[in-house]
């Protein structure tokens, strides 16, 4: 990666070496579709992911949700068969279009996964700072970059007596927080998390929703969840995703989370979000 | 948030608190029946072979008709006494074990066979001398064998330098680039594991020593041997490649990493422990082999230390000239060979694996499985297992 590249319009928002200025980007997805294959699974989203925000993506299972999330941050080609259609910008600027490269993309937009997923062959330490490692970044900063990051994610104080340990050492939740850690220390601008918590339990679900909340005021977040107490605690907007029998999902409703819960406009949504069916 | 503290031990508590103890499966009865029956059809086939029949039976014979017997026999005591469900349960047991100490009593009796003939011979001059001046008369303990050691250990590196890094390419072709190519590689990789040593010498002697006239040496025993190794680290390497979890490749990538990246700074130090037993498997598979050598490094009873240049010895080919004499001496010597060879064989498996499950900072193998499925004082429960 090369920060003087030309073709790059908009600096990264906050440069590794220098503190946390971002509050995040703003990802407008626009008349959203996806295929694996011939079977189309998504269909026309239309969603704004606004900076300094939680949006959650609740819905039953199969609905498209996380194939949207992936194609927020361009994993959905990672699969061959898949296709789109539709753009997503992020500020303005489309991270499907020529002007970005795919590393870019997925270095401004990070990820974290449902099952936790540290690297095994290395140290926490070298975890937190695989993102530099990978994408080929220098920073003089590295101790102070890992101990903001893990202090970020709300674990510099479990792991700080032991940086060295491999990552596979830590539980569960402990692991997730780790990767949401080494997402932070390359400095994104939107961070996307698929059903973090899913995998967890309770203890660690509210530490990661804890961690959500204060990450929240630095970037923007886009959760996908199955769970609806947890989309109502950590969201502030939501969209309610929805796929009849045999057909691509669509969005049903979205707007504020309080709106989604207490009043939705759309009899389906009221019914999922109480419980009634999904 | 409330720590729920475990509650405070008190000595009446330690005191009539419920001993500890292991759940036992075992009971004495089934080793009673086992023995039982063991002792039972080992009597009746003693008293038919031994008493009745007119003629003797060879002991294969009589441990064959011993063993199905025993079956027999054990299946309808344990039928007895605790139904088909059970008898079926131990008799599989029984079979299985069977199927185990046949695999694995080979290796013992290789092994120990080549021990008890090799270590008669072997002196320390063994490790010092070649058999230059040592001629078919001379005693078993005089002369050496350096000069095969040391074509064995420069032979092996050499194709393992040359066949490790294109093994590896190939496999990480095969298991994470996904071209055109892969389905046509792994094919002519998996039909090459086919192919005779001997095919592999010839190739090199035909095409380097006659076509351009390089001469027999070392190096070119070491490119055959590097054309048998190669499609053995593929595979095996390919296998190790494939078993890394799909998720750390996504992790690496959404971090925005290139994929040449991702392959070689996550997906290849996962795999580190996996990648050195395709190395081990690699080197096993041509440190005997004796034909291409024969026809490539040629062999000789004196040192030379260059592979590049002149014929060269190694231990299978020390082995294989020593055997064939007619003198005892010799073939002792043959044995002593074959002894060295099955111990640098270890030495090396043994390298292999400290320099592969080594990570800085990190226990082997500790972070495979999922950290709830650990237990958290594995190593002392281990140890105590043990003693």
């Amino acid at each position: 990666m090369n920060n003087a590249d030309p073709t790059r319009t908009k600096p990264l928002a906050s440069p590794p070496d220098g503190p946390v200025r971002s509050r995040g980007g703003t990802l407008t997805a626009s008349q959203v579709s996806a295929w694996f294959g011939a079977s189309k699974v998504l269909e026309g989203v239309d969603l704004e992911m606004g900076a300094g925000r939680v949006t959650a993506l609740i819905g039953p299972s199969g609905c498209g949700k996380s194939t949207f999330l992936r194609i927020l941050n361009r994993m959905h080609e990672l699969v061959p068969s898949a296709s789109l259609a539709g753009s997503v910008l992020l500020d303005g600027q489309d991270i499907y279009g020529t002007s970005l490269r795919v590393t870019q993309v997925r270095r401004r937009i990070g990820m974290v996964f449902q099952k936790p997923n540290p690297f095994p062959a290395m140290s926490i330490a070298d975890n937190v700072a695989a993102g530099l490692k990978l994408t080929g970044t220098r920073a003089a900063n590295r101790t102070e970059l890992i101990e903001e990051s893990l202090s970020r994610a709300g674990l510099w104080n479990e792991v700080k007596g032991r940086l060295r340990d491999p990552a596979g050492g830590l539980s569960g939740g402990q692991q997730q927080r780790l990767c949401i850690a080494r997402s932070l220390t390359v400095r994104p601008d939107v961070l996307l998390m698929d059903e973090p918590c899913s995998a967890l339990d309770p203890t660690s679900t509210r530490r990661i929703e804890e961690t959500i909340g204060e990450l929240r005021e630095q970037v923007t977040i886009v959760i996908v969840t199955h769970n609806m107490q947890q989309a109502q605690r950590v969201s502030q907007r939501c969209a309610f995703f929805l796929a009849a029998e045999n057909e691509p999902g669509r969005v049903v409703e979205s707007g504020p989370t309080s709106t989604i819960f207490d009043s939705p406009r759309d009899a389906r949504t009221s019914d999922y979000v109480h419980g009634r069916f999904g | 948030m409330i720590h729920a503290e475990p509650p405070p031990q008190t000595t009446l508590q330690a005191l009539t608190a419920p001993p500890q103890y292991r759940p036992r499966t075992r009971r004495w009865s089934d080793v009673a029946e086992f023995l039982g029956a063991a002792l039972a059809s080992g009597a009746l086939v003693w008293l038919v072979f031994e008493r009745l029949l007119p003629y003797d039976v060879h002991v294969v014979g009589f441990g064959l008709c011993w063993y199905a017997l025993f079956l027999l026999t054990y299946s309808l005591v344990v039928r007895d006494g605790h139904g088909r469900v059970v008898a079926a349960d131990r008799i599989m047991a029984v079979l299985v074990g069977t199927g185990a100490l046949a695999a694995f009593a080979p290796i013992v009796a290789v092994i120990g066979y080549v021990a008890y003939r090799g270590a008669k011979v072997v002196r320390p001059t063994f490790f010092t001398e070649n058999l230059e001046v040592t001629g078919p008369l001379s005693a078993a303990t005089e002369g050496g064998a350096v000069h095969s050691i040391i074509g064995t250990l420069e032979q092996l590196a050499i194709a393992t330098v040359i066949s490790v890094p294109l093994g590896v390419l190939t496999a990480v072709y095969l298991s994470e680039v996904r071209g055109r190519l892969t389905r046509p590689t792994r094919l002519v990789t998996d039909a090459m594991t086919a192919l005779p040593s001997i095919v592999a010498g010839l190739f090199i002697y035909s095409l380097l020593i006659l076509q351009f006239g390089w001469g027999f040496s070392g190096f070119a025993g070491s490119l055959a041997l590097a054309v048998l190794m190669l499609p053995t680290v593929t595979i095996a390497a390919e296998q190790v490649l494939r078993v890394v979890p799909g998720g750390l490749r996504e992790a690496s990538l959404a971090l925005g990493a290139p994929h040449w990246r991702t392959v070689l700074s996550v997906v290849l130090p996962t795999a580190r422990a996996g990648l050195s037993t395709a190395v081990i498997l690699g080197m096993a598979r041509v440190v005997g082999e004796t034909a291409p050598m024969l026809l490539t490094a040629f062999g000789t009873t004196t040192t030379n230390g260059n592979p590049l240049n002149g014929i060269q010895d190694d231990l299978p080919l020390f082995v294989y000239t020593q055997i064939r004499s007619s003198q005892n001496t010799q073939v002792q010597r043959a044995w002593a060979g074959a002894l060295v060879l099955l111990a640098l064989v270890l030495a090396l498996f043994v390298l292999a694996r400290l320099l592969g499950g080594s990570r800085p900072g990190g226990r082997r193998r500790a972070s495979r499985r999922p950290a709830h499925a650990r237990p958290k004082d594995r190593q002392p429960t281990k140890r105590a297992d043990r003693s």
